[in-house]
């Protein structure tokens, strides 16, 4: 079998209207198994060359821009949860951090942490999500199985900290609204760690040497470095042609200079660089929780400030100052000072970057989620152009498009 | 009795017993052990809820809901499609199949109230090369139900069945031609008589018998060469199929793996024999025949025994297909070109070839 | 950390010589630098910016817009088109702000300089309905695709002046269903609700 799948010639056709001799039009269309997240993807295609495409997306818009105009601050954090609903921790943090820089607050030490501790969290269930989806996606049921119960357990427990498993809503302006529960760490440590790595371990066994997922992953979906920059792609896809750009790298945030991790970058720009990216990161995911809970404090996770953060019910119900503070919050919401800033955090799937303009009152006046996995679709239709119709596939799924976030 | 009374009701219960109770039996079996297989395989539990009359048992019954929830399902004929077409394909798929059970033996031949009686339904002098062309008309299966039906996900599903199945045949032909070589005979029921007391045909072709399984589980168009009804890429040829008309396809899919099952057995795997190297049935029958005193009686309890053998061996190999099956990816159209052509093709030439040189050394 | 190497001075003064007057006002923020131009320099101005060997603001992280109309004490135009560049080599951010009338939205697309910026001008011309001149769907479709809504959409919503709650009109079925509509539900009357005397939503 010969090492390097050849591809065709790389015939990119900007034009999808004038159909070249001999091609046909197949819509991979919204109602799709391998579409998840909704993407309508406009083939025309050569036999099985892929000459044309044209995406449409827009399937999942909700207007969540238009709606955080209308709610306070913190009513906002629900609807962050609902971006990347697979990592909504991490979602939620960069949010209320982005709101906190721009005030200039300084949470309690223990807050930061504990933050960084479920964001990545979240980092490890988004990988585990979308290795396994592009594996099941190729026909490798068993592996999703393994990678979905590994989540089950990260989800488990985000459902002892907060009440829900993907729209945890942990984080507002000043804090975290739920601290880690007693015993989490032995639980983290004695329980859910060792089963993950096992079960990450099992499913890198079933595929990563495999000759089959190697010919269906290696050499497609490439797009060289400099175009991954043009379409300002950040995160795996953007390590794996060859950058090594990490946030938490570069500008670190929170408390990630204390930590010490790697940053995997890849050679080719293709799939299988992205896959081996990701099952990387996961492993350095899983060695930060263990620092991180090695370095965390005792204290509070809540900001001791009534004007920023929510004063604790017995403060609400017993004296008549939290309750004022309360209903103030609740009605009026923080009072964030006028101007505006953008503030970013790596999210699995590169930037996440909050833009928000205040005009002084607790109602945002502008909220612009900038999403990671949009400039990866963007990109999408040139790295699938030139490959053939199976290789969209793989392509797709390592992008690691999430709808809710593309299109909030 | 006269003989051609016995025959055919030799040939009655042959059917009833090998095709309808064992081979559809066991397809119909391996719709569900192909969930709990993969269930158990995965770490889940798998179907466990069908009872009959509050006995659950496992889940079996759940074979039983499926066909008829299939049965019971509106039939949707596009309107564009074409309809003779549509409604062949499904007939095409399956009856070649069915008709093909009919050619592998699950026992010797005995005399049974008088008469010859052979445990192969048709005993055909051209044997398996009657399957062979079978297999390549139930081709037309697959590529008649994505070209009928208007759709063109469906016509991608049919190109590449065609192209990948045209590929694999040409290699199992090729690797069967090394066991007539040593076995000297085209019929399978002088391959299943010539395996007693022999050397099975798995130590005299072991290139070969991985071959044919490879090419084989590409006949039956499984994973990871599936990608005709490749489920999350482009749906399949079946697209546009719903109800019965789509589980004759996929019945027709079962019954291939157990025919699989069968050709392996019947020429790698020594049949009905118990031991390679050792002929037990012989003497077994013989003994049978002194305490006895019946041949009829001793006929059967022999047959039984061989069918029971057999049945063992084929389901066996039913349960390493559906292994193979949930641990593997699915290949994508051009590699699976490559591999037939250019690996597959070759190694079974190179089979054969070592095979004449060592027949004649 | 990757040290920073440039600061907003370093920048304003390679965009003076680029653009004369293109900068109407330095705003430094410790982490978050952010420049206003104006709306005709912004091709220009960016293009300095990517292709300066000394700036080399290579990501355009995100190009968006804000509608300021009910902002209290502004004095500006409406809208404000917001572009979010990086640069690698100095690990620089900086940010760009054009403002953009009312009356006429409209301003010079980057879709050249940057391939994302298709995306995201469609994005903002879908929200806002700011026209970017030069944008490639002009000459393939003759006018820019809405990205997130669906062909047929009114407005824009992300404006101000677009209500939360706002109905839009509905569209045909491309094929229209050829059986009769379903009867409405008639609702029967049971004892029970004869007991209770509950008579809400029926018609007698």
């Amino acid at each position: 079998m010969s090492e390097e799948t050849t591809k065709s010639q790389t015939t990119v056709v900007e034009d999808v209207g004038t159909v070249p001799a001999e091609a046909f039009e197949l819509q991979l269309g919204p109602s799709h198994p391998a579409m998840h997240g909704i993407v309508k993807l406009d083939t025309i295609a050569e036999g099985e060359l892929v000459v044309g495409m044209n995406a449409t997306i827009g399937y999942l818009h909700r207007g969540m821009e238009k709606m955080c105009e209308h709610r306070t601050w913190d009513q906002n954090v629900v609807f962050t949860d609902r971006l990347n609903y697979v990592s909504p921790t991490l979602n939620n943090a960069a949010y209320c951090a982005a709101i906190e820089k721009h005030m200039g607050i300084t949470l309690p030490e223990r807050a930061v942490w504990v933050r960084m501790i479920v964001s990545e969290m979240g980092r490890v269930a988004d990988h585990l999500t979308c290795v396994t989806a592009s594996a099941m996606e190729l026909g490798g049921f068993t592996h999703f199985f393994y990678y979905i119960k590994a989540r089950e357990l990260i989800y488990f427990m985000f459902e002892k900290i907060c009440g829900a498993r993907v729209t945890t809503s942990m984080s507002r302006v000043g804090g975290q609204a739920f601290d880690l529960y007693d015993g989490f760490e032995k639980e983290w440590r004695e329980d859910v760690e060792p089963q993950i790595r096992e079960l990450i371990e099992d499913g890198s066994k079933l595929i990563t040497r495999n000759r089959i997922f190697y010919d269906r992953f290696r050499h497609t979906g490439e797009l060289p470095l400099d175009r991954c920059i043009s379409y300002g792609m950040t995160g795996p896809r953007l390590r794996a042609a060859g950058s090594d750009l990490d946030l938490r790298k570069d500008a670190p945030y929170w408390f990630y200079d204390k930590l010490d991790f790697e940053v995997p970058s890849g050679k080719y720009g293709d799939n299988y660089d992205a896959y081996l990216i990701r099952m990387e990161e996961m492993e350095q995911s899983l060695r930060m929780i263990d620092q991180c809970l090695d370095k965390l404090p005792d204290g509070d996770v809540m900001l001791d400030d009534p004007k920023v953060f929510q004063p604790k019910k017995k403060d609400t119900y017993g004296h008549i100052e939290g309750l004022i503070h309360h209903f103030k919050h609740v009605m009026e919401g923080v009072k964030v000072p006028a101007g505006e800033r953008y503030y970013a955090v790596e999210a699995p799937n590169g930037e996440l970057g909050f833009y928000i303009v205040s005009d002084g009152s607790g109602i945002p006046f502008r909220v612009r989620v900038r999403p990671p996995c949009f400039m990866n679709t963007a990109a999408l239709t040139e790295m699938c152009i030139g490959g053939q119709i199976a290789d969209i596939v793989p392509t797709f799924g390592s992008i690691n498009m999430i709808g809710g976030e593309l299109e909030r | 009795m006269n003989e051609l009374a016995i025959q055919i009701i030799a040939t009655v219960v042959k059917f009833g017993v090998l095709v309808l109770g064992f081979a559809l039996g066991l397809a119909g079996l391996l719709t569900w052990q192909e969930r709990k297989q993969s269930s158990y395989m995965q770490d889940r539990i798998g179907p466990n809820r069908a009872a009959i009359m509050g006995i659950r048992l496992w889940g079996l019954p759940h074979f039983l809901a499926d066909g008829i929830k299939m049965i019971f399902k509106e039939d949707v004929i596009p309107d564009n499609a074409n309809k003779f077409l549509f409604h062949l394909a499904p007939i095409l798929g399956l009856s070649m199949v069915l008709i093909s059970l009919a050619m592998v033996p699950f026992g010797g031949t005995f005399n049974l109230f008088g008469a010859d009686v052979p445990m192969i339904i048709a005993p055909i002098s051209e044997g398996i090369l009657l399957i062979f062309a079978l297999s390549g008309l139930s081709i037309y299966g697959g590529v008649l139900a994505g070209y009928s039906s208007d759709n063109k996900l469906g016509l991608l599903g049919s190109m590449r069945t065609s192209a990948q199945m045209i590929s694999y045949e040409v290699t199992l032909g090729l690797t069967l031609v090394g066991i007539f070589m040593v076995m000297g005979s085209v019929r399978l029921d002088e391959i299943a008589a010539m395996q007693g007391g022999g050397a099975w045909g798995v130590f005299l072709q072991p290139f070969g018998f991985l071959l044919f399984f490879a090419a084989g589980i590409a006949e039956t168009k499984r994973a990871p060469f599936d990608l005709p009804e490749g489920e999350s890429e482009i749906v399949g040829y079946f697209l546009e199929y719903s109800g019965m008309r789509f589980g004759m396809f996929m019945f027709g899919e079962f019954v291939e793996i157990v025919l699989l099952g069968m050709l392996l057995t019947t020429m790698f795997f020594g049949s009905y024999h118990v031991l390679p190297w050792v002929d037990v049935w012989t003497p077994v029958h013989a003994w049978l025949v002194q305490t006895l005193g019946n041949t009829t009686l001793a006929g059967l309890i022999t047959a039984a025994g061989q069918f029971a053998v057999f049945a063992t061996k084929v389901a066996f190999f039913c349960f390493i297909q559906l292994a193979v099956r949930w641990t593997l990816p699915r290949f994508r159209y051009d590699q699976v070109m490559r591999f037939g052509w250019l690996f597959l093709l070759p190694l079974s030439l190179l089979n054969l070839i070592v095979t004449a040189v060592v027949m004649l050394l | 950390m990757k040290p920073i190497t440039l600061n907003l001075d370093k920048v304003a003064q390679a965009l003076e010589k680029a653009a004369k007057d293109a900068i109407v006002e330095k705003i430094p923020v410790e982490g978050d630098d952010h420049l206003v131009v104006k709306a005709d320099q912004v091709h220009k101005l960016l293009e300095t910016l990517k292709n300066d060997k000394n700036l080399q603001f290579n990501f355009l992280t995100d190009l968006t817009a804000v509608d300021y109309m009910g902002y209290p004490g502004r004095e500006g135009e409406r809208f404000e088109v917001v572009y979010q560049l990086y640069s690698q080599a100095n690990n620089y951010r900086v940010r760009l702000k054009a403002e953009v009338p009312e009356a006429d939205p409209k301003i010079r697309s980057i879709a050249d300089l940057w391939a994302n910026a298709d995306w995201l001008e469609r994005e903002v011309w879908d929200m806002y309905g700011i026209l970017f001149e030069g944008h490639p769907d002009l000459e393939k479709h003759g006018k820019i695709q809405r990205l997130l809504m669906y062909e047929g959409f009114e407005g824009h919503p992300l404006r101000k002046d677009y209500p939360l709650k706002k109905h839009q009109p509905t569209i045909e079925l491309r094929t229209p269903i050829e059986t009769e509509p379903d009867p409405p539900y008639q609702w029967t009357k049971t004892e029970k609700i004869e007991q209770y005397g509950l008579t809400d939503g029926l018609d007698d």
